[in-house]
């Protein structure tokens, strides 16, 4: 029924209706059906919006499975080529179409742990400063925020700054210890990446050590412990687990970083015979050469190691959310 | 719990549905495409065009001035030559470019066939760094092989003392620089050394990217460079223009009639004065012409055959055509300026016949 | 005092020296690259850098305005798609915290999170450029999106998990339809969350080069139309800055002092927002 028919009918004094009945008691009973009407409205918003709201989330479901599914549809011509050898195989030549992706495993694998080891003294220092010794404060706020901002820096500056200043240091001390003076190669890029995962770590350690309930802290100190003994004895132990997300969640980032990497990294793909010598990512050789896989097996072994990538980084950050989650929900 | 089992169910299927259809479509490439390139032609006046790095900044040149005349708008990335072939056998560029000749691997992705028509020439030259040097370093083929395969190591080895007497050569070891991304300079470059080595023939071969035995990479022609002129005792190739651009040492090379030819526009337009074949598909390595840079090579520009493809507008493909023809005639003046060879007489008669051979609907474009 | 007693509490001086040291360390290398590159680039800005159209290798006085242009119209369109979705996404995963579906849709953000730039690179090509037969605005938007959607979805839900079980419940009291306690109640009071979400990840996605490669793809000349290939300031730093040319070189390193400080304007005016309400993330 039309509201406006309604409204006329009631307002209408020469409408027939109007004058048979009392109009008070007419206009209450519209107002009934027009609060039955807007509420019925309203149920039904309520239930267009709820919807919208299940099919957003279920969207983000399918985008992630559409991701796996792409990739993995992409190079089933690279799987059926080189089946589970892929991984092993140590030779990379375009030329023969003999596809080996352990060179590049290796160089992501070195790059990263290489700079997870450099990084892990510097943001658990973050971590521990912020979160123990000086939690406010004007050169606590500065460090953090500068530390904050670690992580906004674009790759690419990185990679300018890496090539323009980093790489010079580097040969010079690599002419001081005496191997061979290239300035490019794992050892540059771990330095670079060890730089920029530092926030990821320090934030995480922070709030880990913040969470520490304070009667622990105290219950220590009033036995006679010393700032140092109860950050070893105390709060190092209790967040341990939480430390140890930080640590994966950096990795993570290590492991997928592209465009930092391929600027340093020297980009060969000869197996690396030390941390001084040059190699070559997945990610980076992904972007050195996704553009010039001139035929079918070339492309598909180049997502193929996107495959590979994209699971073992989906691995390492569910497992450090998890644990995360374990930790914070505890 | 049934429902929420259907549901994750109907989530993974349709995931992997739109997956598949997704790359399927991609597969086929042009054949949902046909509706949204509808309005690429017609009133627009943009071309797009993607492909070899190393005539960029000539073609970059060009194509600003033609705009300046004509209003056309050419959008020309250099994504690389490998690159410029992949997209356009997927048909999602008007026009690719080359400094390789596609081969019979890339022959057979293409859905039509496609025509070479070249450009501009160039050179790969050998770079060194060696700092207490003044003369020149002389080369020769086998040499340069030899160092790249890794079997000369130090810069005093015996091989390269006797092409270069009355040279103080150092003690110090040799640093190899090669392209990490692939390239037509580095397939220029490892065509010529399989040409002249049989040791690199069946080690190494030819190609845009290949599995180099001894050295380091640098992305691009800046990369290797940065990496020769940061490593005392370093060893590389870059393009002559970027060498004389960076001024950077570079060596003569013995070429086939046994003379040792510098590096220049000259003796590139000299190695390209041979017979082209018909069609353009031709390396200029190795050279036969006495005064001739045996390491030389054209860049192409690549179009399909048939151009009505995709909806394409004659309007367009006409425009396209004169882009090109104006490109291999009077777009030639700015070669000089920044070091590219100017194309040779012979060369520019087989880039015409070449575009006037291109159809529309079967029917030739050019008059 | 015993020997011992003072060795402790000197270690544990000393222990506190070196967190100090080891934490502020941390801070050189960021003040490095920012002195570098805004020492090698702020030269390089001026009036004409920042409208005219990049200059071939010879003419001097190029500008990046096509570039400018390109990454305001990429970021713009990317968040016309995030923004929306992130913010429901996060709503559904805050107001169904239980359910099978938001613990599967939070798996995926959290995957999504840690999913390398490239990867997304190469999926958005297959998914949008290799279909629609043509690189694309829309198709380097839709990578971004993609990159944007966990940082929205998890700040939304973060925030709106932080507010108060009863303000929600007074406005059910009062008889409002649920999506109008969503809409007009929950998410004006984390109004200032949600916008430092957003922002973060406008900034992530202003210096992201490796998923524009192969689907915005870059274009000389200035184009605000979606369907065609556009230029943006990563991908321009990105191709000058490997060219041989000092013209060319000279438009990367003015190119990234601009990309810096837009990216450090955003995440400095985030902190703001982010004291100013109060918010905790």
């Amino acid at each position: 029924m039309d509201t406006s028919l309604n409204n006329d009918l009631i307002t209408r004094p020469d409408s027939m209706l109007g004058r048979v009945i009392s109009s008070a008691k007419l206009r209450d009973a519209v107002k009934g059906i027009k609060r039955i009407k807007r509420s019925h409205r309203q149920i039904r918003t309520e239930n267009v919006f709820k919807k919208t709201l299940v099919i957003v989330a279920l969207s983000t479901i399918v985008l992630v499975l559409g991701i796996m599914v792409t990739l993995a549809w992409q190079s089933t011509l690279s799987i059926k080529a080189s089946g589970l050898g892929y991984l092993w195989g140590k030779v990379w030549d375009p030329v023969q179409d003999i596809f080996g992706a352990y060179p590049f495993i290796l160089g992501t694998l070195l790059t990263s742990f290489l700079a997870l080891i450099i990084s892990i003294p510097f943001s658990f220092a973050v971590g521990i400063f912020l979160g123990e010794y000086f939690p406010n404060g004007l050169a606590s706020n500065f460090l953090k925020n500068t530390v904050e901002l670690i992580a906004a820096v674009p790759s690419v500056i990185y990679g300018f700054w890496g090539l323009a200043v980093l790489v010079p240091i580097v040969r010079s001390f690599e002419t001081a210890i005496g191997v061979t003076p290239v300035g490019l190669g794992i050892f540059t890029s771990s330095l670079i990446l060890a730089i920029m995962i530092i926030p990821y770590a320090a934030s995480l350690a922070r709030s880990m050590i913040q969470m520490v309930p304070s009667n622990l802290k105290e219950a220590a100190y009033s036995l006679g412990a010393t700032r140092w003994e109860v950050i070893r004895s105390v709060i190092l132990p209790y967040t341990k687990s939480g430390l140890f997300a930080g640590i994966l969640l950096s990795l993570g980032r290590a492991l997928g970083e592209t465009m930092a990497v391929t600027m340093v990294i020297g980009n060969t793909s000869l197996i690396p015979k030390n941390i001084f010598s040059p190699g070559n990512t997945m990610a980076s050789i992904i972007a050195n050469e996704f553009t010039e896989a001139d035929h079918p097996v070339y492309l598909s072994a180049l997502i193929e190691l996107g495959l590979v990538l994209f699971l073992v980084t989906v691995v390492i950050n569910m497992l450090g959310r998890r644990i995360i989650k374990q930790f914070t929900q505890d | 719990m049934k429902s929420m089992k259907g549901l994750a169910l109907a989530v993974v299927a349709l995931a992997i549905t739109a997956g598949m259809t997704m790359s399927s479509c991609g597969d086929a490439g042009n054949g949902s495409g046909a509706d949204s390139s509808a309005n690429k032609g017609g009133e627009d006046n943009t071309i797009l065009g993607a492909g070899a790095t190393f005539p960029n900044p000539l073609y970059s040149k060009m194509f600003s001035e033609y705009n300046k005349t004509t209003g056309l708008k050419v959008n020309y990335q250099s994504i690389g030559s490998g690159g410029g072939i992949q997209q356009l056998t997927a048909k999602t560029v008007d026009f690719g470019a080359s400094d390789a000749p596609m081969n019979g691997k890339q022959d057979s992705a293409l859905s039509a066939p496609v025509i070479h028509i070249p450009a501009t020439a160039g050179a790969v030259v050998i770079s060194y760094n060696l700092p207490d040097l003044k003369d020149t370093l002389k080369l020769t083929p086998d040499v340069v092989a030899k160092i790249f395969l890794g079997d000369i190591k130090k810069w005093n080895d015996k091989a390269i003392a006797t092409i270069n007497p009355g040279v103080k050569l150092p003690a110090t070891d040799i640093q190899v620089a090669h392209r990490s991304d692939g390239s037509g300079t580095t397939n220029i470059f490892t065509t010529y050394l399989t040409k002249v080595s049989k040791d690199w023939e069946s080690k190494v071969g030819k190609g845009s990217s290949v599995n180099w035995p001894v050295g380091l990479g640098g992305k691009g022609n800046e990369g290797v460079a940065g990496s020769i002129k940061q490593t005392p005792g370093g060893i590389g190739y870059v393009e002559l223009a970027y060498a004389i651009q960076s001024n950077m040492a570079y060596a003569k090379l013995q070429n086939k009639a046994g003379n040792f030819i510098t590096p220049s526009i000259a003796s590139v337009t000299a190695a390209a004065n041979i017979t082209i074949p018909a069609d353009a598909k031709v390396s200029l390595t190795n050279t036969d012409a006495p005064d001739g840079y045996p390491i030389s090579g054209l860049s192409w520009i690549l179009v399909y055959k048939e151009q009505k493809y995709d909806n394409r507008s004659a309007d367009k493909v006409s425009k396209m055509l004169k882009l090109i023809q104006w490109m291999i005639h009077d777009g030639q003046q700015y070669s000089a300026a920044l070091n590219y060879a100017p194309l040779s007489p012979a060369a520019v008669a087989v880039g015409d016949a070449q575009l006037k051979s291109v159809t529309y609907d079967g029917k030739p474009v050019l008059q | 005092m015993d020997v011992h007693i003072k060795y402790r509490i000197g270690k544990s001086g000393v222990f506190q020296v070196v967190v100090a040291v080891l934490a502020f360390a941390c801070v050189v290398p960021l003040m490095f690259i920012l002195f570098y590159i805004l020492k090698a680039g702020i030269t390089k800005i001026n009036w004409n850098f920042l409208t005219n159209l990049p200059k071939p290798v010879g003419e001097t006085g190029g500008g990046i305005a096509n570039a400018l242009i390109g990454t305001i119209m990429l970021v713009l369109t990317a968040s016309a798609f995030a923004i929306p979705v992130g913010i429901l996404c996060g709503i559904y995963l805050s107001e169904n915290r239980k359910s099978k579906l938001a613990y599967w849709s939070r798996l995926c953000i959290d995957i999504l999170q840690g999913v390398p730039s490239i990867v997304i690179g190469i999926v958005a090509y297959f998914w949008l450029v290799k279909p629609l037969g043509a690189f694309s605005a829309l198709s380097g938007s839709a990578a971004l999106a993609i990159m944007m959607l966990p940082t929205i979805v998890s700040s939304t839900e973060e925030t709106l998990k932080l507010l108060p079980d009863t303000l929600r419940e007074a406005a059910f009291a009062l008889g409002m339809p649920f999506h109008r306690v969503i809409l007009k109640v929950i998410i004006p009071c984390g109004f200032s969350g949600i916008l430092s979400g957003v922002m973060l990840a406008v900034a992530r996605v202003s210096g992201e080069t490796a998923p524009l490669l192969f689907t915005a793809f870059g274009n000389p000349y200035l184009s605000t139309n979606i369907l065609k290939p556009m230029q943006s300031l990563p991908l321009l730093i990105f191709n000058y800055a490997t060219s041989p040319y000092n013209d060319w070189h000279d438009l990367a390193w003015g190119a990234s002092c601009i990309l810096l400080i837009w990216v450090l304007l955003l995440n400095i005016f985030t902190k703001l927002v982010t004291r100013k309400w109060k918010v905790q993330l």
